[in-house]
């Protein structure tokens, strides 16, 4: 008994350790290196290409692309849009570039396309397959002309989830990326509402929260302290994800 | 031990005790804060997709707080833990592989020679095992402690390492032809959570038979070396 009591009480103590040691400054630094360290080792194994997301066959296409989050806006003026196809839907390209644009969906169809089978992973631990077709956000940043002294693109988006505004971000790198597009269709129809209609933007080598969708404006930057909660992202400022979700 | 082969002065290499307890550690914690991120989806499917329950081969309940790291279910935390502490358990096995095949002990102590194949040999080995003598000539490890043993390090741990790549996103656009190794994505995340549960055993069993075999001496040693 005395044993038994003995091992409930070390587990217990451990566990509140762990939890102490989560709050501490030096666990955050030290999270922050191993993403870091991850993130080398993804780039050097890669052995200095441009690492591509495998990309798979209609075949393997999964029976129905599971919506997750926001399923839709939900707001007056959304539905509107909704009513009338997402017509008069815009998006707007600013801040760190010469030419700041406003793109219908006209515009964005009109560019060059990019049609990509690739494998969704949520966060959770599910993973589905869908065939994403848009322009490459390479072909819109270079329209835009990006600045010397930006690092980060922002994705701000139509949907409010929990109270906040959904938004995300990512390096010049990712954004560059041949397989980083602004989806407007999803296994060759227009987007439907639940996987963020009328545009997606597809990170391929991130989990799922990195894919911002019902995107309505496209901010180019040199830093991401002013925006929103200055992590980076939605739920990097609510709930303390990880920026780089490539791990 | 016949003459001329030369047993080293310790039981058990620094490099194998530094490891051990770093390993210890690791696999407590990722073990733990693992159960935290199954928390977040209940599901294990076969393939490269899978999200509905139709897909799953496997459903499991809920892992209770006391089983988790933080005790509390938070995805974003447990993943902290485990995104660091992978990075530990992977680069101490990386070493500890290395020391082990400089220093003779894979060759000297985990490889079986072919009369410790033979049935009768086994045999005997399990009678002793299930008599609770714990005592085994001049050799380390007897044939069933070497056949655990090889399971964990050459099999159970890498396996453990490589599925938890195949689930990086951005490690699988570096090595694509891993998840293809596993047969998908969902196979691979499947595989983690077997042998993870394979390992929880390996070490349930391993502390029985350290408090049979005599705690105290085996702690001991694994800390200071022993013999001498």
């Amino acid at each position: 008994m005395q044993r038994r009591n003995f091992l409930v009480a070390a587990g217990a103590a451990f566990l509140t350790a762990c939890n102490k040691v989560g709050e501490t400054e030096t666990f955050a630094k030290l999270v922050e290196g191993a993403q870091n360290w991850h993130r080398g080792l993804h780039r050097s194994l890669g052995g200095g290409r441009i690492t591509m997301a495998p990309e798979y066959t209609r075949a393997e296409l999964s029976p129905n692309f599971r919506g997750n989050g926001s399923r839709t806006v939900g707001t007056p003026e959304y539905d509107a849009a909704q009513a009338e196809g997402f017509v008069n839907w815009q998006l707007a390209i600013d801040g760190l570039v010469e030419n700041p644009l406003m793109l219908n969906m006209e515009a964005i169809r009109a560019l060059p396309q990019r049609t990509q089978i690739t494998r969704h992973d949520c966060v959770e631990g599910w993973s589905a397959i869908g065939e994403w077709t848009g322009p490459q956000l390479s072909a819109i940043l270079n329209t835009a002309k990006v600045k010397e002294g930006a690092n980060f693109v922002v994705f701000h988006c139509a949907d409010n989830l929990n109270g906040a505004d959904y938004y995300e971000s990512c390096d010049m790198d990712d954004a560059f990326h041949p397989q980083t597009i602004v989806a407007h269709e999803l296994n060759g129809e227009a987007l439907p509402i639940k996987n963020g209609a009328p545009l997606r933007l597809r990170l391929e080598r991130q989990l799922g929260y990195k894919h911002p969708k019902f995107l309505t404006h496209i901010e180019v930057v040199a830093s991401l302290d002013d925006i929103h909660g200055g992590l980076g992202g939605y739920w990097e400022d609510r709930a303390g994800y990880q920026w780089y979700a490539g791990i | 031990m016949a003459k001329g082969t030369t047993l080293p002065k310790k039981r058990h290499a620094l490099s194998t005790r530094i490891w051990h307890w770093i390993n210890a550690v690791s696999i407590i914690v990722l073990f733990m804060s693992g159960l935290n991120i199954a928390n977040a989806h209940k599901r294990l499917y076969w393939g490269n997709d899978g999200y509905d329950p139709a897909m799953a081969w496997f459903t499991h309940g809920k892992f209770p707080g006391w089983a988790t790291i933080p005790d509390f279910y938070s995805l974003a935390i447990a993943r902290d833990w485990h995104v660091l502490f992978s990075l530990v358990f992977g680069f101490s096995f990386l070493a500890f592989m290395i020391a082990a095949a400089l220093n003779g002990h894979i060759v000297r102590d985990l490889f079986a020679r072919a009369k410790e194949w033979r049935w009768s040999n086994i045999w005997t080995d399990i009678r002793e095992h299930l008599k609770l003598n714990f005592e085994h000539g001049t050799g380390k490890y007897n044939i069933l402690q070497k056949i655990a043993y090889a399971l964990v390090i050459f099999i159970a741990l890498p396996m453990m390492i490589f599925t938890g790549m195949v689930m990086s996103p951005g490690m699988e656009a570096a090595w694509p032809w891993m998840t293809d190794l596993f047969g998908g994505r969902q196979s691979a995340r499947s595989l983690h959570f077997i042998f993870a549960f394979g390992l929880v055993g390996f070490l349930a069993l391993h502390l029985v038979l350290v408090i049979l075999a005599g705690p105290f001496r085996q702690i001991h040693d694994m800390i200071t070396g022993g013999r001498e």
